[in-house]
């Protein structure tokens, strides 16, 4: 989905966002309530200047407002692969971004990552997967790698890859497949502004994602062996 | 005696970085906690997953202590990899160690497990800064050889405190991974002086993004994080406002730079190109003269 129909979906009294190149930043009301609004779009690859620029946006709100809620649109490509964004240490701008996410949640703001429309690899995982919870649109795209490319690193044949993956959700790009895993909360279909607003309401502060993915039979062993570790 | 760190096993390093026969393994190999995502691919498995984790002692204090082995799958995150490490985090709320050090050595998300590896990457991070929200210190010691990147390199930047050898690497995606998708001319993989100076450990001394520099020496990484211990480093608005400004400062330094040896000239590096040929007690001279911006 495009953001602008997405936030004419998502808040209809009222939002104030500005699309700078890939970033979005901004305010929309939910119940009254002012929440923030931080994301990218056009598939952004995330490099250097958009890492810093979303963290910046997150640091504003949790300097200037207090309590506000954080709504992350999810749309990237993943990590820019560039050279230069190497030599200046990518890794540590994109960390940033996670620490201040981070930070918004220490500090009693609730975050919510919504992948609109695609999410892949690098550029998810200090974004939309750091929030307090993370959901999806049913026909969003979430990957690490396609099978094809997939089959080539792993030297596993392609159609091995794909008939395992009609049973086992772990590799295969699809939100379906998350869902099942505990990383994506839930999908959201029909009245957007109804989930959200339970979403803002009722997202775990800490981390369950093991446990949902147990739950789900997606991710069977992740939560026990965290339970292992922590018993033993 | 020289212990050379990148040419030791994960284990290896574990009982030489530690206090003589101080470590007890967690979930070791006898416990067979292994990938069941390996099996179904037909790809041979480790007992430990490729991560051994535990506890022991370091100069008389209790540590809590990753390793990943670089040998197995490149030290990739699976589910239970990624698990493990959560749990070690986790465990550390409730123990209060000295530090949580982790010995880095992975290319990031394991692709047979991409999905679960990917959000176990998020969970480490996580876990990881719910310990140092505890006041509980993380240490990244990074000099395998096959580096750290990928959702590995995010997660060693959420530490407090990053060491290197002149041989570890510390990134995000690889060179590889790059000229694929932007050409040779963009990044040439196999210019090993290139990638070295990119990625290595020496620039990322020189540029701030490791705290000490030391020899390719399981002993000399063992001197290094016990001068760490305890040493635990805010996440406050303020600390993130610092960090905040520090990658400003940097973009605009150096957003033109278009090779290392630029980077290094601009921090007040005389002639960069002997950098390589330093030890790394000599590199620490070099950064006190040059204006680096954490010096």
């Amino acid at each position: 989905m495009n953001w602008e129909p997405l936030l004419d979906a998502l808040f209809d009294a009222g939002h104030q966002v500005n699309c700078s190149g890939d970033l979005l930043t901004g305010t929309a009301e939910v119940q009254g309530r002012t929440v923030a609004v931080v994301g990218t779009t056009n598939h952004a690859a995330i490099g250097i200047e958009l890492a810093l620029a979303q963290a910046g946006a997150v640091l504003s709100v949790v300097r200037g407002h207090p309590g506000r809620p954080i709504v992350l649109l999810v749309d990237t490509q993943g990590q820019r692969l560039r050279h230069r964004d190497e030599l200046l240490g990518i890794n540590r701008y994109m960390a940033h971004l996670g620490c201040c996410i981070e930070l918004a949640r220490r500090q009693h703001h609730a975050v919510i990552g919504l992948v609109y429309d695609q999410a892949l690899s690098g550029g998810f995982i200090t974004s939309g997967l750091i929030a307090d919870a993370c959901y999806a649109l049913p026909e969003a795209e979430i990957r690490v790698m396609r099978l094809p490319a997939m089959a080539r690193v792993t030297k596993i044949d392609e159609e091995r890859l794909t008939e395992l993956s009609k049973s086992n959700p772990v590799f295969a790009p699809g939100v379906e497949n998350f869902v099942a895993m505990g990383g994506i909360r839930a999908l959201w279909r029909g009245d957007l502004q109804a989930q959200l607003r339970i979403a803002l309401e009722n997202s775990p502060i800490v981390d369950q994602r093991s446990l949902d993915g147990a739950a789900r039979g997606g991710r069977k062993l992740a939560a026990m062996v965290v339970e292992r570790v922590v018993e033993a | 005696m020289n212990r050379s760190f990148a040419e030791s096993t994960a284990r290896e390093r574990v009982a030489h970085l530690l206090d003589a026969k101080s470590f007890i393994e967690i979930l070791g190999p006898g416990e067979r906690v292994v990938s069941p995502h390996l099996a179904l691919l037909g790809v041979p498995s480790s007992f430990d997953d490729g991560v051994v984790i535990g506890h022991g002692t370091l100069n008389g204090q209790l540590v809590f202590i990753a390793a990943q082995e670089g040998e197995f799958m490149g030290g990739g995150v699976g589910e239970v990899h990624g698990a493990k490490l959560v749990g070690l985090f986790k465990r550390a709320l409730r123990d209060k160690p000295a530090a949580v050090i982790v010995l880095a050595e992975s290319g990031g998300v394991r692709l047979h497990e991409a999905n679960a590896g990917l959000i176990a990457v998020s969970e480490v991070m996580r876990a990881l800064l719910d310990a140092r929200a505890q006041g509980i210190p993380v240490i990244m010691l990074i000099g395998g050889a096959n580096g750290c990147f990928g959702g590995m390199g995010l997660i060693a930047r959420c530490a407090d405190h990053v060491v290197m050898s002149d041989l570890g690497r510390l990134a995000m995606s690889g060179p590889e991974v790059i000229e694929s998708s932007h050409g040779v001319e963009e990044y040439d993989s196999r210019d090993r002086a290139l990638v070295w100076r990119t990625t290595g450990g020496k620039h990322r001394y020189l540029i701030g993004d490791c705290d000490q520099l030391v020899e390719d020496d399981v002993d000399a990484f063992r001197h290094a994080a016990i001068g760490l211990l305890g040493q635990s480093m805010s996440l406050s608005l303020l600390a993130l406002e610092a960090e905040h400004d520090l990658l400003s400062d940097r973009l605009t330094r150096f957003g033109e730079c278009r090779d290392a040896l630029d980077v290094w000239r601009l921090l007040g590096v005389p002639d960069p190109s002997i950098v390589a040929d330093l030890e790394a007690s000599e590199m620490f001279v070099l950064k006190s003269l040059a204006s680096g911006e954490s010096v």
